[in-house]
Protein backbone atom coordinates (compact mmCIF):
# COMPACT_ATOMS: atom_id res chain seq x y z
CA UNK A 1 0.00 0.00 0.00
CA UNK A 2 3.00 2.99 0.72
CA UNK A 3 4.38 2.16 -2.74
CA UNK A 4 0.85 3.51 -4.39
CA UNK A 5 0.24 7.01 -5.74
CA UNK A 6 0.54 9.18 -2.51
CA UNK A 7 -1.45 11.91 -1.60
CA UNK A 8 1.67 14.09 -0.73
CA UNK A 9 5.33 13.37 -1.28
CA UNK A 10 7.70 15.37 -0.05
CA UNK A 11 11.34 14.65 -1.47
CA UNK A 12 14.27 15.55 0.27
CA UNK A 13 13.79 18.46 1.19
CA UNK A 14 16.26 21.32 2.72
CA UNK A 15 15.23 24.83 3.76
CA UNK A 16 17.75 27.00 6.12
CA UNK A 17 16.69 30.80 7.57
CA UNK A 18 19.97 32.40 6.80
CA UNK A 19 22.54 29.90 8.32
CA UNK A 20 20.62 27.94 10.18
CA UNK A 21 19.53 24.46 8.93
CA UNK A 22 15.56 24.25 9.73
CA UNK A 23 14.57 21.06 7.58
CA UNK A 24 17.97 18.93 6.38
CA UNK A 25 16.64 16.67 4.14
CA UNK A 26 13.20 15.65 4.95
CA UNK A 27 10.94 12.75 2.95
CA UNK A 28 7.76 11.68 3.20
CA UNK A 29 5.07 9.66 1.48
CA UNK A 30 1.40 10.54 2.67
CA UNK A 31 -1.15 7.74 1.58
CA UNK A 32 -5.01 9.27 0.55
CA UNK A 33 -6.68 8.69 4.17
CA UNK A 34 -4.16 8.51 6.54
CA UNK A 35 -3.48 11.00 9.42
CA UNK A 36 -0.05 11.17 10.14
CA UNK A 37 1.06 13.03 13.58
CA UNK A 38 4.28 15.09 14.06
CA UNK A 39 5.97 15.65 16.99
CA UNK A 40 9.18 16.46 18.59
CA UNK A 41 11.17 18.67 20.25
CA UNK A 42 10.26 22.62 19.37
CA UNK A 43 12.96 24.02 17.14
CA UNK A 44 12.88 20.53 15.18
CA UNK A 45 11.09 21.94 12.07
CA UNK A 46 7.52 20.42 11.95
CA UNK A 47 5.33 23.53 11.48
CA UNK A 48 8.35 24.69 9.13
CA UNK A 49 7.99 21.49 7.27
CA UNK A 50 3.79 21.73 7.21
CA UNK A 51 4.43 25.34 5.88
CA UNK A 52 6.42 24.01 3.16
CA UNK A 53 4.04 21.66 2.35
CA UNK A 54 1.02 24.47 1.83
CA UNK A 55 4.59 26.66 0.38
CA UNK A 56 3.64 29.14 3.01
CA UNK A 57 7.27 28.87 2.86
CA UNK A 58 9.54 28.54 0.33
CA UNK A 59 12.00 25.86 0.17
CA UNK A 60 15.99 25.50 -0.69
CA UNK A 61 15.93 22.13 -2.23
CA UNK A 62 13.97 18.79 -2.82
CA UNK A 63 10.60 18.02 -4.15
CA UNK A 64 6.60 18.60 -2.65
CA UNK A 65 4.11 17.19 -5.11
CA UNK A 66 -0.04 16.89 -3.39
CA UNK A 67 -2.65 15.10 -5.31
CA UNK A 68 -0.26 14.41 -8.09
CA UNK A 69 0.79 17.94 -8.68
CA UNK A 70 4.11 19.45 -7.89
CA UNK A 71 3.72 22.38 -5.70
CA UNK A 72 7.57 22.83 -5.20
CA UNK A 73 11.13 21.85 -6.71
CA UNK A 74 14.02 22.24 -8.85
CA UNK A 75 12.11 23.17 -11.64
CA UNK A 76 8.96 24.18 -10.78
CA UNK A 77 8.21 28.15 -10.65
CA UNK A 78 4.72 28.41 -10.23
CA UNK A 79 2.47 31.57 -11.13
CA UNK A 80 1.27 33.33 -7.90
CA UNK A 81 -1.98 32.22 -9.77
CA UNK A 82 -1.22 28.87 -10.26
CA UNK A 83 -0.28 28.40 -6.54
CA UNK A 84 -3.17 29.94 -5.22
CA UNK A 85 -5.05 27.24 -7.37
CA UNK A 86 -3.03 24.12 -5.87
CA UNK A 87 -3.24 25.54 -2.31
CA UNK A 88 -7.12 24.67 -3.02
CA UNK A 89 -6.01 21.13 -2.02
CA UNK A 90 -4.80 21.65 1.21
CA UNK A 91 -7.04 22.90 4.39
CA UNK A 92 -4.83 24.20 6.95
CA UNK A 93 -5.39 25.12 10.76
CA UNK A 94 -2.98 27.50 12.44
CA UNK A 95 -2.02 27.74 16.15
CA UNK A 96 -3.43 31.40 16.62
CA UNK A 97 -6.52 30.23 14.59
CA UNK A 98 -6.03 33.29 12.08
CA UNK A 99 -9.77 34.28 11.69
CA UNK A 100 -10.68 37.17 10.02
CA UNK A 101 -11.68 39.52 13.36
CA UNK A 102 -13.62 41.64 11.08
CA UNK A 103 -16.36 39.18 9.39
CA UNK A 104 -18.40 37.16 11.45
CA UNK A 105 -18.35 33.35 11.80
CA UNK A 106 -20.22 32.96 8.42
CA UNK A 107 -18.71 35.21 6.38
CA UNK A 108 -15.42 33.50 7.76
CA UNK A 109 -16.28 30.09 6.38
CA UNK A 110 -17.67 31.36 3.10
CA UNK A 111 -15.30 34.18 2.55
CA UNK A 112 -13.17 32.07 0.23
CA UNK A 113 -15.93 29.24 -1.66
CA UNK A 114 -17.58 32.33 -3.07
CA UNK A 115 -14.93 34.80 -3.62
CA UNK A 116 -12.40 32.21 -4.90
CA UNK A 117 -14.06 29.16 -6.17
CA UNK A 118 -17.38 31.21 -7.02
CA UNK A 119 -20.25 29.39 -5.25
CA UNK A 120 -23.43 30.99 -4.86
CA UNK A 121 -23.94 32.45 -1.42
CA UNK A 122 -27.17 30.98 -0.77
CA UNK A 123 -25.33 27.60 -1.54
CA UNK A 124 -22.38 28.30 0.39
CA UNK A 125 -24.27 29.08 3.25
CA UNK A 126 -26.42 26.11 4.15
CA UNK A 127 -22.63 24.35 3.32
CA UNK A 128 -21.55 26.55 6.25
CA UNK A 129 -24.55 25.60 8.21
CA UNK A 130 -23.90 21.87 7.84
CA UNK A 131 -19.96 22.65 8.85
CA UNK A 132 -21.05 24.51 11.45
CA UNK A 133 -23.73 22.15 12.99
CA UNK A 134 -20.58 19.16 12.72
CA UNK A 135 -18.18 21.14 15.13
CA UNK A 136 -21.19 21.77 17.37
CA UNK A 137 -21.36 25.67 16.83
CA UNK A 138 -24.44 26.12 15.00
CA UNK A 139 -25.68 29.03 16.64
CA UNK A 140 -22.62 31.20 16.48
CA UNK A 141 -22.95 32.35 12.70
CA UNK A 142 -23.43 35.82 13.28
CA UNK A 143 -20.81 35.83 16.02
CA UNK A 144 -17.36 37.72 15.53
CA UNK A 145 -14.53 35.95 16.51
CA UNK A 146 -13.72 38.23 19.34
CA UNK A 147 -16.90 36.74 20.85
CA UNK A 148 -15.77 33.33 20.85
CA UNK A 149 -13.99 31.27 23.23
CA UNK A 150 -10.22 30.27 21.95
CA UNK A 151 -11.79 26.28 21.51
CA UNK A 152 -15.03 27.54 19.33
CA UNK A 153 -12.43 29.99 17.24
CA UNK A 154 -10.38 27.50 16.47
CA UNK A 155 -13.25 24.67 16.05
CA UNK A 156 -14.45 27.63 13.36
CA UNK A 157 -11.63 27.53 11.62
CA UNK A 158 -11.53 23.85 11.24
CA UNK A 159 -15.38 24.42 9.46
CA UNK A 160 -13.69 27.91 7.21
CA UNK A 161 -11.02 25.24 6.07
CA UNK A 162 -13.14 22.33 5.73
CA UNK A 163 -15.48 24.72 3.38
CA UNK A 164 -13.18 25.02 0.82
CA UNK A 165 -13.04 21.04 0.79
CA UNK A 166 -9.22 20.40 0.69
CA UNK A 167 -8.00 16.81 0.11
CA UNK A 168 -5.80 16.54 2.45
CA UNK A 169 -6.11 19.05 6.23
CA UNK A 170 -3.23 20.45 8.08
CA UNK A 171 -2.97 21.04 11.64
CA UNK A 172 -0.14 23.56 13.16
CA UNK A 173 -0.33 22.71 16.59
CA UNK A 174 -3.53 23.35 16.76
CA UNK A 175 -4.13 23.00 20.51
CA UNK A 176 -0.86 24.78 21.94
CA UNK A 177 -2.29 28.04 22.39
CA UNK A 178 -5.67 26.48 23.99
CA UNK A 179 -6.88 26.51 27.72
CA UNK A 180 -6.37 22.93 28.74
CA UNK A 181 -10.25 23.09 29.22
CA UNK A 182 -10.76 23.70 25.83
CA UNK A 183 -8.77 21.26 23.83
CA UNK A 184 -11.06 18.46 24.35
CA UNK A 185 -13.43 19.89 22.35
CA UNK A 186 -10.95 20.89 19.44
CA UNK A 187 -9.49 17.10 19.68
CA UNK A 188 -13.28 15.83 19.40
CA UNK A 189 -13.48 17.54 15.82
CA UNK A 190 -10.31 16.00 14.76
CA UNK A 191 -11.46 12.59 15.80
CA UNK A 192 -14.71 12.98 13.53
CA UNK A 193 -12.65 14.25 10.96
CA UNK A 194 -10.02 11.71 10.77
CA UNK A 195 -13.29 8.95 11.27
CA UNK A 196 -14.62 10.05 8.37
CA UNK A 197 -11.57 9.24 6.50
CA UNK A 198 -10.16 12.73 5.99
CA UNK A 199 -6.03 12.84 5.13
CA UNK A 200 -4.93 14.65 8.12
CA UNK A 201 -1.30 15.84 8.80
CA UNK A 202 -1.14 16.77 12.50
CA UNK A 203 2.23 18.57 14.24
CA UNK A 204 1.04 18.47 17.93
CA UNK A 205 2.29 16.84 21.69
CA UNK A 206 -1.15 15.91 22.16
CA UNK A 207 -0.15 11.92 22.56
CA UNK A 208 -3.64 10.78 23.51
CA UNK A 209 -5.10 11.92 20.27
CA UNK A 210 -2.11 10.63 18.16
CA UNK A 211 -2.54 7.05 20.28
CA UNK A 212 -6.06 7.25 19.15
CA UNK A 213 -6.54 8.59 15.49
CA UNK A 214 -2.92 8.64 14.05
CA UNK A 215 -1.75 5.86 11.60
CA UNK A 216 1.71 6.84 11.81
CA UNK A 217 3.50 8.81 14.74
CA UNK A 218 6.39 10.89 13.48
CA UNK A 219 9.08 12.13 15.42
CA UNK A 220 11.05 15.38 13.91
CA UNK A 221 14.95 15.81 15.71
CA UNK A 222 16.71 18.79 14.41
CA UNK A 223 15.09 18.84 10.79
CA UNK A 224 14.67 15.38 10.17
CA UNK A 225 12.79 12.80 11.10
CA UNK A 226 14.31 9.94 13.19
CA UNK A 227 11.17 8.05 13.64
CA UNK A 228 8.27 7.17 11.46
CA UNK A 229 6.17 4.26 13.43
CA UNK A 230 2.62 3.07 13.91
CA UNK A 231 1.26 4.26 17.21
CA UNK A 232 1.92 0.98 19.03
CA UNK A 233 5.02 0.59 17.99
CA UNK A 234 5.99 4.46 18.74
CA UNK A 235 4.73 4.20 22.37
CA UNK A 236 6.25 0.90 23.01
CA UNK A 237 9.30 0.03 20.78
CA UNK A 238 10.80 3.27 19.52
CA UNK A 239 13.50 3.03 17.37
CA UNK A 240 15.24 6.13 17.32
CA UNK A 241 16.96 7.39 20.93
CA UNK A 242 15.30 10.89 20.42
CA UNK A 243 11.61 9.45 20.51
CA UNK A 244 12.77 7.57 23.68
CA UNK A 245 13.80 10.74 25.34
CA UNK A 246 10.90 12.72 23.97
CA UNK A 247 8.16 10.02 25.25
CA UNK A 248 9.80 9.63 28.80
CA UNK A 249 9.55 13.74 29.01
CA UNK A 250 5.89 13.85 27.82
CA UNK A 251 4.60 10.99 29.43
CA UNK A 252 6.52 10.83 32.51
CA UNK B 1 -14.53 101.43 10.98
CA UNK B 2 -16.52 100.36 14.17
CA UNK B 3 -18.06 96.67 14.05
CA UNK B 4 -21.52 96.05 11.67
CA UNK B 5 -23.74 93.06 13.36
CA UNK B 6 -25.37 93.99 9.84
CA UNK B 7 -23.01 93.14 7.73
CA UNK B 8 -21.49 90.17 9.98
CA UNK B 9 -24.93 88.72 9.88
CA UNK B 10 -25.84 89.89 5.63
CA UNK B 11 -22.27 87.84 5.37
CA UNK B 12 -23.27 85.04 7.10
CA UNK B 13 -26.00 84.44 5.33
CA UNK B 14 -24.91 85.69 1.57
CA UNK B 15 -25.60 83.18 -0.93
CA UNK B 16 -22.03 84.17 -2.61
CA UNK B 17 -20.54 82.72 0.92
CA UNK B 18 -22.55 79.81 0.64
CA UNK B 19 -21.80 79.19 -2.91
CA UNK B 20 -17.89 79.15 -1.76
CA UNK B 21 -18.82 77.06 1.24
CA UNK B 22 -19.90 74.49 -0.86
CA UNK B 23 -17.11 74.39 -3.34
CA UNK B 24 -14.86 74.05 -0.33
CA UNK B 25 -16.81 71.38 0.71
CA UNK B 26 -16.73 69.49 -2.75
CA UNK B 27 -12.90 70.45 -3.52
CA UNK B 28 -12.10 68.81 -0.26
CA UNK B 29 -14.04 65.44 -0.68
CA UNK B 30 -13.06 65.03 -4.44
CA UNK B 31 -9.12 65.91 -3.45
CA UNK B 32 -9.40 63.52 -0.69
CA UNK B 33 -10.68 60.79 -3.06
CA UNK B 34 -8.14 61.57 -5.60
CA UNK B 35 -5.61 61.64 -2.45
CA UNK B 36 -6.87 57.98 -1.20
CA UNK B 37 -6.73 56.48 -4.54
CA UNK B 38 -2.88 57.64 -4.94
CA UNK B 39 -2.34 56.93 -1.46
CA UNK B 40 -3.22 53.13 -1.76
CA UNK B 41 -1.93 52.17 -5.03
CA UNK B 42 1.59 54.15 -3.58
CA UNK B 43 1.41 51.93 -0.42
CA UNK B 44 1.08 49.06 -2.74
CA UNK B 45 3.64 50.15 -4.75
CA UNK B 46 5.82 51.31 -1.85
CA UNK B 47 5.47 47.31 -0.28
CA UNK B 48 5.73 45.57 -3.95
CA UNK B 49 8.86 43.23 -4.70
CA UNK B 50 9.89 45.52 -7.67
CA UNK B 51 12.35 47.44 -6.76
CA UNK B 52 11.03 49.52 -9.93
CA UNK B 53 7.72 50.29 -8.38
CA UNK B 54 9.22 50.33 -4.93
CA UNK B 55 11.68 53.64 -6.24
CA UNK B 56 8.95 54.91 -7.98
CA UNK B 57 6.68 55.41 -5.18
CA UNK B 58 9.58 56.21 -2.64
CA UNK B 59 10.12 59.40 -5.30
CA UNK B 60 7.05 60.26 -5.80
CA UNK B 61 6.36 60.73 -1.41
CA UNK B 62 9.61 61.67 -0.74
CA UNK B 63 9.11 64.94 -3.42
CA UNK B 64 5.63 65.80 -2.43
CA UNK B 65 6.43 65.74 1.15
CA UNK B 66 9.49 67.63 0.94
CA UNK B 67 7.71 71.16 -0.90
CA UNK B 68 5.56 73.08 0.45
CA UNK B 69 1.98 72.50 -0.94
CA UNK B 70 1.48 76.07 -1.95
CA UNK B 71 4.76 75.88 -4.04
CA UNK B 72 3.23 73.03 -6.02
CA UNK B 73 -0.04 74.69 -6.44
CA UNK B 74 1.77 77.62 -8.04
CA UNK B 75 4.32 75.24 -9.97
CA UNK B 76 0.98 73.57 -11.37
CA UNK B 77 -1.14 76.41 -11.96
CA UNK B 78 1.48 79.09 -13.26
CA UNK B 79 4.96 77.25 -13.95
CA UNK B 80 3.28 73.98 -16.14
CA UNK B 81 2.24 76.17 -19.05
CA UNK B 82 5.38 77.14 -19.55
CA UNK B 83 5.78 73.23 -20.76
CA UNK B 84 2.47 74.16 -22.99
CA UNK B 85 0.28 71.83 -19.87
CA UNK B 86 -2.18 74.46 -19.36
CA UNK B 87 -4.83 73.62 -16.74
CA UNK B 88 -7.84 75.16 -15.58
CA UNK B 89 -7.95 76.73 -12.04
CA UNK B 90 -10.38 73.90 -10.85
CA UNK B 91 -7.99 70.64 -12.18
CA UNK B 92 -4.87 72.85 -10.82
CA UNK B 93 -6.39 72.44 -7.41
CA UNK B 94 -7.66 68.73 -7.98
CA UNK B 95 -4.32 68.03 -8.64
CA UNK B 96 -2.23 70.10 -6.16
CA UNK B 97 -4.69 68.86 -3.14
CA UNK B 98 -5.02 65.34 -4.33
CA UNK B 99 -1.14 64.52 -5.15
CA UNK B 100 -0.37 66.13 -1.66
CA UNK B 101 -3.18 64.09 0.10
CA UNK B 102 -1.78 60.88 -1.81
CA UNK B 103 1.70 61.51 -0.45
CA UNK B 104 1.09 61.07 3.12
CA UNK B 105 -1.94 58.99 2.59
CA UNK B 106 0.71 56.41 0.98
CA UNK B 107 2.28 56.21 4.44
CA UNK B 108 -0.82 55.69 6.30
CA UNK B 109 -2.35 53.35 4.41
CA UNK B 110 1.49 51.46 4.61
CA UNK B 111 1.24 51.65 8.31
CA UNK B 112 -2.43 50.23 8.31
CA UNK B 113 -1.20 47.06 5.90
CA UNK B 114 1.65 46.63 8.21
CA UNK B 115 -0.18 46.76 11.26
CA UNK B 116 -2.36 43.46 9.94
CA UNK B 117 -1.50 40.06 12.01
CA UNK B 118 0.95 38.23 9.29
CA UNK B 119 -1.22 35.12 10.64
CA UNK B 120 -3.95 36.90 8.17
CA UNK B 121 -2.10 36.44 5.55
CA UNK B 122 -0.80 33.39 5.80
CA UNK B 123 -4.79 32.07 6.62
CA UNK B 124 -5.57 34.22 3.38
CA UNK B 125 -3.51 32.56 1.40
CA UNK B 126 -4.03 28.99 2.96
CA UNK B 127 -7.24 29.24 1.58
CA UNK B 128 -6.29 29.54 -1.93
CA UNK B 129 -6.32 33.82 -2.38
CA UNK B 130 -4.55 35.30 -4.51
CA UNK B 131 -2.88 38.51 -3.85
CA UNK B 132 -5.59 40.84 -5.18
CA UNK B 133 -8.85 38.76 -3.26
CA UNK B 134 -6.54 38.47 -0.01
CA UNK B 135 -5.97 42.36 -0.07
CA UNK B 136 -9.57 43.09 -1.17
CA UNK B 137 -11.45 40.70 1.52
CA UNK B 138 -8.75 40.18 4.47
CA UNK B 139 -6.10 42.61 4.77
CA UNK B 140 -7.48 46.26 3.38
CA UNK B 141 -10.58 46.31 5.38
CA UNK B 142 -8.52 45.52 8.56
CA UNK B 143 -6.24 47.81 7.71
CA UNK B 144 -9.38 50.32 6.62
CA UNK B 145 -10.22 50.43 10.55
CA UNK B 146 -6.52 51.54 11.30
CA UNK B 147 -6.65 54.11 8.66
CA UNK B 148 -9.53 56.05 9.33
CA UNK B 149 -8.78 57.92 12.64
CA UNK B 150 -5.20 59.89 10.43
CA UNK B 151 -7.64 59.76 7.69
CA UNK B 152 -10.08 61.64 9.20
CA UNK B 153 -7.44 64.22 10.52
CA UNK B 154 -6.51 64.27 7.12
CA UNK B 155 -9.98 65.18 5.91
CA UNK B 156 -10.38 68.24 8.55
CA UNK B 157 -6.87 68.99 7.23
CA UNK B 158 -7.91 69.48 3.94
CA UNK B 159 -11.31 70.99 4.44
CA UNK B 160 -8.75 74.17 5.92
CA UNK B 161 -6.15 73.34 3.62
CA UNK B 162 -8.59 74.18 0.83
CA UNK B 163 -8.27 77.68 1.10
CA UNK B 164 -4.84 77.69 -0.07
CA UNK B 165 -6.22 77.32 -3.52
CA UNK B 166 -7.64 81.10 -3.37
CA UNK B 167 -4.00 81.92 -4.17
CA UNK B 168 -4.80 80.56 -7.62
CA UNK B 169 -8.46 82.32 -7.86
CA UNK B 170 -10.74 79.35 -7.20
CA UNK B 171 -13.30 80.12 -5.99
CA UNK B 172 -13.91 79.27 -2.94
CA UNK B 173 -14.75 80.08 0.69
CA UNK B 174 -11.84 82.32 1.60
CA UNK B 175 -11.88 84.25 -1.67
CA UNK B 176 -15.06 84.61 -1.62
CA UNK B 177 -14.82 86.25 1.57
CA UNK B 178 -11.92 88.04 0.30
CA UNK B 179 -13.97 89.65 -2.40
CA UNK B 180 -16.93 90.57 -0.24
CA UNK B 181 -14.19 92.13 2.64
CA UNK B 182 -12.87 94.53 -0.31
CA UNK B 183 -16.58 95.77 -1.24
CA UNK B 184 -17.01 97.34 1.89
CA UNK B 185 -13.76 97.10 3.94
CA UNK B 186 -15.50 95.25 6.54
CA UNK B 187 -12.63 92.77 6.69
CA UNK B 188 -13.47 91.27 10.21
CA UNK B 189 -16.57 90.59 9.13
CA UNK B 190 -16.12 88.80 6.15
CA UNK B 191 -13.01 86.74 7.53
CA UNK B 192 -15.37 85.84 10.86
CA UNK B 193 -18.04 84.47 8.61
CA UNK B 194 -15.15 82.44 6.90
CA UNK B 195 -14.02 81.36 9.86
CA UNK B 196 -17.21 80.26 11.35
CA UNK B 197 -17.73 78.19 8.01
CA UNK B 198 -14.67 76.52 8.33
CA UNK B 199 -15.56 75.62 12.26
CA UNK B 200 -18.75 73.81 11.29
CA UNK B 201 -17.57 72.04 8.39
CA UNK B 202 -14.84 70.49 10.31
CA UNK B 203 -17.21 69.71 13.29
CA UNK B 204 -19.97 68.08 10.92
CA UNK B 205 -17.10 66.22 9.51
CA UNK B 206 -15.88 65.13 13.04
CA UNK B 207 -19.07 63.30 14.29
CA UNK B 208 -19.03 61.75 10.82
CA UNK B 209 -15.74 60.26 11.51
CA UNK B 210 -17.10 59.22 14.53
CA UNK B 211 -19.81 57.11 12.96
CA UNK B 212 -17.42 55.75 10.38
CA UNK B 213 -14.98 54.92 13.39
CA UNK B 214 -17.42 52.98 15.14
CA UNK B 215 -18.46 51.23 12.45
CA UNK B 216 -15.42 49.73 11.30
CA UNK B 217 -14.74 49.35 15.09
CA UNK B 218 -17.54 47.52 16.20
CA UNK B 219 -16.74 43.76 15.59
CA UNK B 220 -13.80 44.66 17.79
CA UNK B 221 -15.60 46.60 20.42
CA UNK B 222 -18.45 43.67 21.11
CA UNK B 223 -18.50 41.94 24.50
CA UNK B 224 -17.36 38.61 24.62
CA UNK B 225 -18.69 35.73 26.20
CA UNK B 226 -15.22 34.30 26.79
CA UNK B 227 -14.42 33.64 30.33
CA UNK B 228 -17.78 34.49 32.09
CA UNK B 229 -17.82 32.37 35.05
CA UNK B 230 -20.16 30.14 35.35
CA UNK B 231 -23.34 31.25 38.14
CA UNK B 232 -22.27 29.04 41.26
CA UNK B 233 -25.46 27.38 42.44
CA UNK B 234 -23.99 26.73 45.32
CA UNK B 235 -23.72 30.20 46.75
CA UNK B 236 -27.29 31.88 46.00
Amino acid sequence: MSNENPIVEILDVHKSYGPTPILRGVSLRVQAGEVIVIAGRSGGGKSTLLRCIDQLETIDSGEITVCGEAMAGSTIHLAPGQMARLRQNLGMVFQQFNLFPHLSVLDNIIAAPTKVLGIPRALATAEARVLLARVGLPEKENAFPKQLSGGQQQRVAIARALAMQPKVMLFDEPTSALDPEMIREVLDVMMDLSRRGMTMIVVSHEMSFARAAADRIILMHRGQIVDDLPPEQFFTAPSSEHTRQFLAKRLG
Amino acid sequence: MTWSWNSFFEYLVSPYILAGVWTTVWLTCVSMAIGIVLGFVAALMKMSNSAVLRGIASFYVWLWRGTPLLVQLVIIYTGLPQFGIKLGVIESALLGFGLNEGAYFAEVVRAGIMSVDQGQTDAARALGMDYRRMMRIVILPQAFRVVVPPLGNQFNGMLKTSSLASVISMEELLRHAQQLAQIEFRVLEAYLVAAIYYVILTSIWGQVQKRIEAYYGKPYMLSGNVALPEPDLALR
